[in-house]
C-alpha cells in the first residue's frame, strides 16, 4: 500500500496523486501511440472507432455522471456535430481544423439552448424530453433534405491537415493518431473541469439541487453549462464518427445510438472518465468476439454458418443487467476493487466498498 | 440598524397558514434561536430567509435591503449560509470538495478558464484551499478530508454541514436543527463552536433548535413559537418562564390544548 504524504496543497490540485500514477498513465499513452505497430490495420480501424465512441461517452458522461442529469438524446447532438462538420466543409469551403471546432461548438450552442426550457424537468421527465430530441432530429435531417441530403445522406471528405489526408481506409494509422490525440485533449480537459469550481457544481447540482443553492449555486445555468459541454463534447465525437463513416444518413444518428452511449457509460462505470473508455472498449469488441466465437463454433460444429439476429443488442442488454445487478459502478468500479484486493492484499474485507444508505432527504424544497 | 429583519411575515400554504404575522430582529454578533414544537413555522422561516419560500406578506430586510427579489442562489453572495434539518450534503464528493462548494460565492473563474485550467483557477483554488483548511482546523475534521461523504457517520455529517455553511464566510449563519440527533458530548461540541462562531469569528448566529440546553446555554434570545404566530421573545430563562410557552408546550391547566382552541 502506498501512503503519499501531501505537502502542499497543490498535492490535491495535480493531475497525478503521485509519480508511479503519472508513470502508468504514461505508459499506458505511449503504448496507445504505438499500438499501430502491434495490431493489424483492421483492429486499429476498431481502437479508431473506440476511441470515438469513448469521446462520445465522455461527453455524455458530462451529463449523466458529473451533473446527474439523464439524457435520452445525445444521439441528436452527435448528428449535429457530424452534420455541422461536413456542412461546413462543403459550403464555406472551411478546412477541418476550423470546421471541426466550429461543428463542436453548435452542438454545444444547440445543447444549451435546448437545456434552456427542458432541465427544469427532473429524472425520468428530463429522460423522455430528451429521448423526443433525438426522435425528431432523425425527422429533421429528413425534413432539411436540400442540406442534410435527407435519407440519401451526406458524404464526408477527407481529413485534410496542412496537407496531409486522413482517411480510414487509405491510412488507418494516421486516422488513428489523430483520434488519439483529439481523445487526448478532451481527457485533459475533462480532468481540469473535474478538479476546478466548475466540476464541484455540477457534483453539487447531481448530489443536492435545494443545498447547491444555498451556496450560491446558480442551477438552471449550471446545468445549461452542463449541457454546453456534453453536447460540445458529444458534437465533436459525431463529427469524428462522420469522418470514420464516411457516409452517414438520418438513420446513422438514431434513437438506438443514444440508448447505446447511455448502456456504453453506465456499463464502463457512472461518474469517471475510465468508465468511457471501458464501455466503449466492451461495445466496439463485442460483435469482433461474437464473430470470433461464431467462426470457431463453425468449424467445431462443423454446421454451416449460423447467424442469429439480434444476438448483438441481446448479449448487451445482458450484459447491461448483469452489471445494474451486481456491479452499478460498472467495470471502473469493478477495476477498483480488484486494485485495492492488491494493494492492501491480504487485508482487503469484502464490504470495504459498501456505502451506507443516504439518510432522509428534504425532498419539499426542491 | 439590526442584521436581519422580518416585518410582519406571513406564509399560507393554500389554506394552512404556516407562518402569521411575525416580525422579529437579529442584531449583529447575537445567536438567535427559534424554539417551538413541531410544525411551528420554525424551519419555514428559514426557508423564507434563504429565499427558497417567498412570504405572502410582509418583507425581509437583511443590512437594512429587502432581500425578497433575490433568488435562492443570491442570498449566499450577500452573506447568508445556511444548514439543513436532514443535511444536504453532496453525497459522492469527498469531505474537502463540499466544503470548497462552499467558496463557490468567492469563485472569480467560469467555465472555460476551469477546463483550460488557467494559472489564474489555480492561484484560485489554492487560496480556497487555504479558507476551507481553517474550517477543517475549526471544527476538527482533519481525519475526514478526503472521505466520500457517502461513508460518514451521521455525527460527522452534521460537522461536515456546519463547515460548508462556513466556508462560504457568511456574515448570518442559519442553523437548522444543528443538535438533532447527536449525542450529548457532540451537542457539547456543537454549543463550543457556536459560542465560537459568534465570539471568534463574528458571526451573528440564527438557529432553529428543539434542544433547551444548548439552547439556553448558547443563545442571547430566543424567540417561541406555535402554529407559525409568536409567543415570547426575549432572553432563555424569559421564554423558558413565560406562561403562553409553557401551554403551547404542556397543554394549560384546565386540560383544553391552545393548539386546538385556535
Amino acid at each position: 500500500m502506498r501512503i503519499v504524504f501531501k505537502t502542499s496543497y497543490d498535492a490535491d490540485i495535480r493531475l497525478f496523486k503521485h509519480k508511479a500514477q503519472a508513470f502508468w498513465y504514461l505508459l499506458l499513452f505511449a503504448l496507445a501511440i504505438l499500438l499501430p505497430f502491434l495490431i493489424s490495420d483492421f483492429l486499429i480501424g476498431e481502437a479508431t472507432l473506440v476511441l470515438i465512441w469513448a469521446i462520445c461517452g465522455m461527453g455524455l458522461m458530462v451529463l449523466v455522471g458529473q451533473t446527474g442529469q439523464a439524457s435520452l438524446g445525445h444521439a441528436a447532438f452527435m448528428a449535429v456535430g457530424a452534420y455541422s462538420n461536413v456542412l461546413y466543409q462543403e459550403h464555406f469551403s472551411m478546412p477541418f481544423l476550423l470546421s471541426f471546432p466550429l461543428a463542436g461548438l453548435t452542438a454545444g450552442v444547440a445543447g444549451a439552448l435546448i437545456a434552456m426550457p427542458i432541465t427544469k424537468l427532473h429524472g425520468i421527465y428530463l429522460a423522455i424530453a430528451t429521448l423526443a430530441i433525438s426522435v425528431l432530429a432523425e425527422d429533421l435531417i429528413v425534413i432539411m433534405e436540400p442540406l442534410t441530403g435527407g435519407v440519401s445522406g451526406l458524404f464526408a471528405p477527407d481529413i485534410e491537415i496542412f496537407g496531409f489526408v486522413f482517411n480510414r481506409y487509405g491510412n488507418p494509422v494516421e486516422l488513428y493518431w489523430l483520434v488519439l490525440f483529439i481523445t487526448f485533449l478532451i481527457v485533459y480537459l475533462y480532468r481540469n473541469m473535474l478538479r476546478s469550481p466548475i466540476g464541484r457544481s455540477f457534483a453539487a447540482v447531481r448530489d443536492s439541487e435545494v443545498s447547491a443553492k444555498a451556496m450560491g449555486i446558480n442551477v438552471a445555468r449550471t446545468k445549461m453549462v452542463a449541457f454546453a459541454i456534453s453536447c460540445f463534447i458529444t458534437g465533436l465525437g459525431g463529427a469524428l464518427m462522420g469522418h470514420f463513416a464516411t457516409i452517414f444518413t438520418n438513420e446513422t444518428f438514431n434513437l438506438i445510438m443514444s440508448i447505446t452511449l447511455l448502456l456504453i457509460i453506465v456499463v464502463g462505470g457512472l461518474g469517471t472518465i475510465h468508465g468511457a473508455f471501458f464501455g466503449a472498449i466492451v461495445f466496439v469488441m463485442l460483435p469482433l468476439v461474437i464473430s470470433l466465437t461464431r467462426d470457431a463454433l463453425t468449424v467445431f460444429a462443423d454446421s454451416g454458418s449460423v447467424t442469429i439476429p439480434g444476438l448483438e443488442s441481446g448479449l448487451f442488454g445482458i450484459i447491461l443487467i448483469g452489471f445494474i445487478l451486481f456491479e452499478p459502478m460498472g467495470i471502473y468500479g469493478r477495476w477498483l476493487k480488484i486494485r485495492t484486493y492488491f494493494e492492501l492484499f491480504p487485508f482487503y474485507r469484502k464490504d470495504m466498498f459498501r456505502r451506507q444508505k443516504s439518510y432522509l432527504k428534504t425532498e419539499r424544497t426542491r | 440598524m439590526s442584521l436581519l429583519e422580518l416585518k410582519n411575515v406571513t406564509l399560507r400554504f393554500g389554506g394552512l397558514v404556516a407562518v402569521n404575522d411575525v416580525s422579529f430582529s437579529v442584531e449583529e454578533g447575537e445567536v438567535f434561536a427559534l424554539v417551538g414544537p413541531n410544525g411551528a413555522g420554525k424551519s419555514t422561516i428559514l426557508n423564507m430567509i434563504s429565499r427558497l419560500y417567498t412570504p405572502a406578506e410582509g418583507d425581509i430586510l437583511f443590512e437594512g435591503k429587502s432581500i425578497l427579489g433575490a433568488e435562492p442562489h443570491d442570498v449566499p453572495v450577500l452573506g447568508i449560509a445556511r444548514t439543513f434539518q436532514n443535511i444536504e450534503l453532496f453525497e459522492q464528493a469527498s469531505v474537502l470538495q463540499n466544503l470548497l462548494v462552499g467558496r463557490h460565492t468567492h469563485c472569480r473563474s467560469n467555465f472555460l478558464t476551469d477546463m483550460l485550467f488557467t494559472p489564474f483557477v489555480r492561484a484560485q483554488e489554492r487560496v480556497h484551499r487555504e479558507a476551507v483548511e481553517h474550517v477543517i482546523d475549526f471544527l476538527d475534521l482533519q481525519p475526514y478530508r478526503q472521505k466520500l461523504i457517502a461513508g460518514l457517520p451521521y455525527g460527522v455529517r452534521k460537522v461536515v454541514e456546519m463547515g460548508r455553511a462556513l466556508a462560504v464566510k457568511p456574515k448570518l449563519l442559519l442553523l437548522d436543527e444543528p443538535a438533532s440527533g447527536l449525542s450529548v458530548e457532540e451537542t457539547q461540541d456543537v454549543a463550543f463552536w457556536i459560542e465560537d462562531i459568534k465570539k471568534v469569528m463574528g458571526v451573528t448566529v440564527l438557529m432553529v433548535e428543539h434542544d433547551m440546553h444548548l439552547v439556553s446555554s448558547v443563545s442571547d434570545r430566543v424567540m417561541a413559537l406555535a402554529d407559525g404566530s409568536m409567543l415570547s421573545i426575549g432572553t432563555p430563562q424569559e421564554v423558558q418562564t413565560d406562561p403562553a410557552v409553557i401551554e403551547a408546550y404542556l397543554g394549560s391547566d384546565d386540560g383544553t390544548e391552545s393548539g386546538e382552541a385556535a
